[in-house]
């Protein structure tokens, strides 16, 4: 199975008979399965498509350390072998009515997803062959070996690159000994124990329905919806507790400077930042576009590209997770003016606290996210991929109504207040992978 | 599964856009594009698509790295930055502040073939996107001083995505080999030495050598209605004079030499793992209705490579474990000569050498026997759903148009093309297996890892800042 990292007969067009989505009213349904697994659907027949979520919170916060990359392995393990079918046999039936199977992981969600045509005879066998593996995963032994070796030669090609040794490098100063610090893929002495068992007990104990959200979208009927909740989430194991992850606490400031023979450096700074549920969200989230996130109408792009042409990508961002994820800056510029690129950034967060943002870039700020609101959900995709976040986090079916009004809400002291508060520029960790060596 | 096609590669303006590259295998027999040519020159394509109230613009210009010439490599993509830097009626970096600040989004594109600007929008800001596309067009100001600015961001991004990625840099060293004479054998961002010489002169002749409206088709899909859409057009774009321009059937054909034996090479960077890459010269499309050819090396790719029980991944990474990864690549569109690709990373503990003996193997024992009917259906069915998975987005559907009629097809072509594809015999993909996939034609890179040192972290420092 493909994992995506979440930061991803030809039919007659009736054209013009589609319903719009309007702001407010993503017509959202959401029940209960028997099983216990919280669905959320919207209706759309306006493609012939139909793509499914399963969401657990079984991501790489849920792995202890002595056995981290479990609860990847267990992940990437589901479609190798599941309710009597070969890896096999499971690929090519998947291909036969040309339906694609995906997933994808972080570190609060594991996830696996279906997108196939709508038709009967297509659908049901893409989703028989689904149902299966979400509930029938068989984890065979040659599968792990094999998965195991090929995890592990990536992770050793990973380790040579400067971006890669920076982020990881990055998570553990801000996350330290938090389940948020570990390597999402695990590392190759605790992979090498992984054993068959240790995925069957994380399936038992993470897989279970009351920990599942089911996100439904496109071309079936609220009944066929249900229908097909109830086939993908009865047989799930029962029971199970809720993972929950400790609070993030505050991690030891300071600048780690590794040598590295890449041409560039790249360079991290991070703090924790936003918990999905969290009150200062919209305040970040919009001040944050001003700072970093809103590319070439950002500060740091101005700054560091714009006026100096130090860097091709410079931006920052918020990742909310359940607990606070990160806030983080990422640039990559020449060796040698690395320092005059770390010192410049530092600067322009460092005046974005103090002062905040003027009323002009607060209003180019909402102009862009309130008036882009509709490209956010322009195709199935993106309305499932909402789904699974309102799902997963429980957030209210008016979310992106809200989303829409509150981000208009905010005003230039909000702010100033929420970063003062929440994003010390003097207590930033930081990393420069690729750093000049000094004598 | 998969239906990229992978070395292909394009260029944009700003990382965060992920370039997803359309093939093809996934065009979708059109119901409603409309066709509209301004007396300039400049044609329009419009497709409707009513799902949202947004649309998406492109403007395609019909020039690429493959119009370059040596000592200026890199300039076309140099412009695309310049692009942004201001006109005579807005000043530099306004472009992409006004559109993010109607809630758009703004990006452009440098490939080999062809260079492409978009907006993506609420569809009540259709005109303000089409007005300051149609600006930059005629009205763009070059200076030196911006020029020196950009050209080091263009500097960072050649050593960001190529000189510091091991992949990248055995794909671009391996069609230089691979192409002798052919222009393709350049990269597209351009030689380094290329760009630390470049001159603000180079770019502007760029720009009035091949923007105009003559060279460039415009391309809209989404909530709009096509008589609009033309008169907008018709009144930013329709007062910009054509220019002398060769057209794409008229420019020099630049044939690549014909290759007389098997090429190798070998490149070192540090990495820990070895990586192949094979390449076999092939033809591309040229008329979508008489060609098969093409229609049969795609469909090759899809036996070969087209799910996770296709022959490579079947063979060598789960049955014979020896690669960790593989791949097979093939564009089947370009103005230029085609290539088809095969690439792995061998499991830890085998070598590059081996990898391509059981690549060889493979493909021995693919023209021995042939392909299976079963095989050929499961790659139709993908063809036919991943046609139309694409219709979710606006995107997609606006680059396949783009694509076809910058390499010198007609978004015509598409319904024809999808029916060439589930046309295609197994004894057609046979056949193209037996004269393509040669050794007189074959060009093998590999990737000699070279280990990193242990080093050890630089004494940290706190850093304050007041």
């Amino acid at each position: 199975m493909v994992l995506l990292q979440s930061i991803g007969c030809f039919l007659a067009l009736f054209f013009g008979i589609y319903s719009q989505w309007t702001l407010a009213a993503l017509p959202i349904q959401h029940w209960q399965a028997s099983s216990g697994a919280q669905v959320y659907f919207v209706e759309s027949h306006g493609l012939p498509i139909l793509d499914i979520s399963v969401d657990f919170s079984a991501g790489s916060s849920a792995d202890i350390p002595e056995k981290s990359g479990c609860a990847s392995l267990t992940l990437q393990l589901l479609d190798l072998g599941a309710g009597g079918l070969s890896e096999d046999k499971i690929s090519k039936s998947l291909a036969d009515v040309g339906a694609q199977l995906s997933a994808r992981f972080d570190r609060d969600r594991a996830g696996v997803l279906l997108r196939t045509l709508s038709n009967k005879n297509e659908r049901n066998k893409a989703l028989d062959i689904f149902s299966k593996v979400i509930q029938y995963p068989e984890f065979p032994e040659n599968a792990l070996k094999r998965e195991k070796a090929r995890v592990i030669s990536g992770l050793k090609e990973a380790k040579t690159k400067p971006g890669y040794i920076a982020r990881r490098t990055l998570n553990n100063m801000l996350y330290g000994i938090h389940p948020y610090g570990l390597r999402s893929s695990g590392e190759v002495d605790t992979l090498n124990e992984l054993q068959r068992n240790d995925l069957v007990d994380f399936y038992q104990a993470n897989y279970s329905a009351v920990n599942s959200v089911i996100s439904i979208m496109g071309d079936v009927s609220r009944s066929e919806a249900a229908a097909i909740a109830e086939a993908l989430s009865k047989n799930l194991p029962q029971g199970g507790t809720l993972n929950i992850s400790p609070p993030v606490t505050e991690p030891v400031s300071g600048t780690k400077r590794i040598v590295h023979p890449a041409t560039q450096s790249h360079i991290l700074l991070a703090y924790p930042g936003l918990k999905r549920n969290d009150p200062d969200y919209y305040p970040l989230l919009v001040g944050n576009y001003i700072l970093g996130g809103g590319g070439f109408a950002s500060r740091l792009m101005e700054e560091i590209r714009q006026k100096r042409g130090l860097a091709y990508s410079v931006y920052s961002g918020f990742y909310p997770l359940k607990q606070a994820g990160p806030f983080q800056i990422s640039l990559q510029t020449k060796k040698e003016q690395s320092e005059e690129a770390l010192m410049i950034t530092q600067k322009v967060l460092s005046d974005f606290v103090a002062e905040g943002p003027t009323e002009k870039e607060l209003a180019a700020a909402k102009g862009n996210i309130v008036g882009g609101f509709p490209l956010r959900i322009d195709s199935n995709k993106k309305i499932m991929e909402y789904l699974a976040v309102i799902g997963f986090y429980n957030l209210p079916l008016t979310y992106l109504g809200d989303y829409v009004s509150a981000v208009d809400n905010v005003t230039v002291a909000q702010i100033k207040d929420a970063f003062q508060r929440r994003i010390p520029p003097e207590r930033m960790v930081a990393v420069v992978v690729g750093a000049i060596e000094k004598e | 599964m998969k239906f990229n096609s992978g070395p292909t590669f394009y260029i944009c303006r700003l990382p965060a856009f992920m370039f997803m590259l359309v093939s093809l295998i996934s065009f979708e027999v059109f119901a409603n594009p409309h066709e509209y040519m301004l007396a300039n020159g400049l044609k329009i394509v419009v497709k409707e698509d009513h799902r949202s109230p947004v649309v998406i613009s492109q403007i395609w210009y019909k020039v690429g790295s493959i119009d370059e010439l040596n000592g200026t490599t890199g300039v076309a993509h140099v412009l695309e930055h310049m692009m942004f830097k201001g006109t005579k009626n807005i000043s530099s970096g306004e472009f992409s502040k006004k559109i993010a600040a109607v809630g758009g989004r703004d990006n452009a594109f440098t490939s080999r073939d062809y260079t492409g600007y978009f907006q993506q929008l609420h569809k009540s800001k259709l005109a303000l996107a089409m007005k300051l596309e149609a600006d930059r067009m005629r009205n763009l100001i070059l200076t030196e001083e911006e020029f020196a600015k950009e050209i080091k961001v263009v500097m960072e991004e050649r050593r960001l995505r190529t000189d510091d990625q091991p992949h990248a840099l055995v794909y671009e060293k391996m069609m230089s080999v691979a192409y002798q004479s052919h222009p393709y054998r350049r990269p597209i961002i351009g030689w380094m030495n290329d760009l630390e010489n470049m001159t603000v002169g180079d770019a502007q002749e760029w720009y009035d050598r091949w923007y105009a409206p003559n060279n460039a088709v415009l391309v809209l899909v989404g909530d709009v209605d096509p008589k609009e859409v033309y008169s907008l057009a018709q009144k930013y774009y329709g007062e910009i004079e054509s220019r002398p321009i060769a057209s794409l059937a008229v420019r020099k054909p630049q044939t690549e030499v014909t290759q007389a034996g098997i090429k190798r090479l070998q490149i070192k960077a540090p990495a820990q793992m070895p990586y192949l890459v094979m390449g076999y010269h092939a033809p591309v499309l040229h008329d979508a209705s008489a060609d098969w050819e093409p229609y049969a090396l795609q469909m090759l790719v899809g036996v070969l490579d087209g799910n996770g029980s296709a022959r490579l991944n079947k063979e060598l990474v789960r049955n014979q474990q020896i690669a960790s990864s593989i791949n097979a690549d093939y564009d089947s569109t370009g103005r230029g000569p085609g290539m088809f690709f095969l690439s792995g990373t061998p499991s830890e503990g085998r070598s590059a050498a081996e990898l391509e003996s059981a690549l060889r193997i493979e493909i021995e024992r693919l023209i021995d026997a042939g392909v299976t009917e079963k095989e050929l259906r499961r790659v139709r069915a993908q063809v036919v759903s991943s046609h139309v998975f694409q219709l979710d987005s606006m995107f997609y559907q606006a680059m396949q148009i783009g694509q076809l009629e910058s390499v010198g097809l007609s978004y015509r072509d598409l319904d024809t093309i999808i029916k060439k594809l589930q046309a295609v015999t197994a004894e057609q993909v046979r056949e193209v297996a037996i004269k393509y996939l040669i050794d007189d034609s074959l060009t093998v890179a590999v990737l000699d890892p070279q280990p990193l040192e242990q080093r050890s972290v630089i004494p940290s420092s706190i850093r304050l800042r007041h």
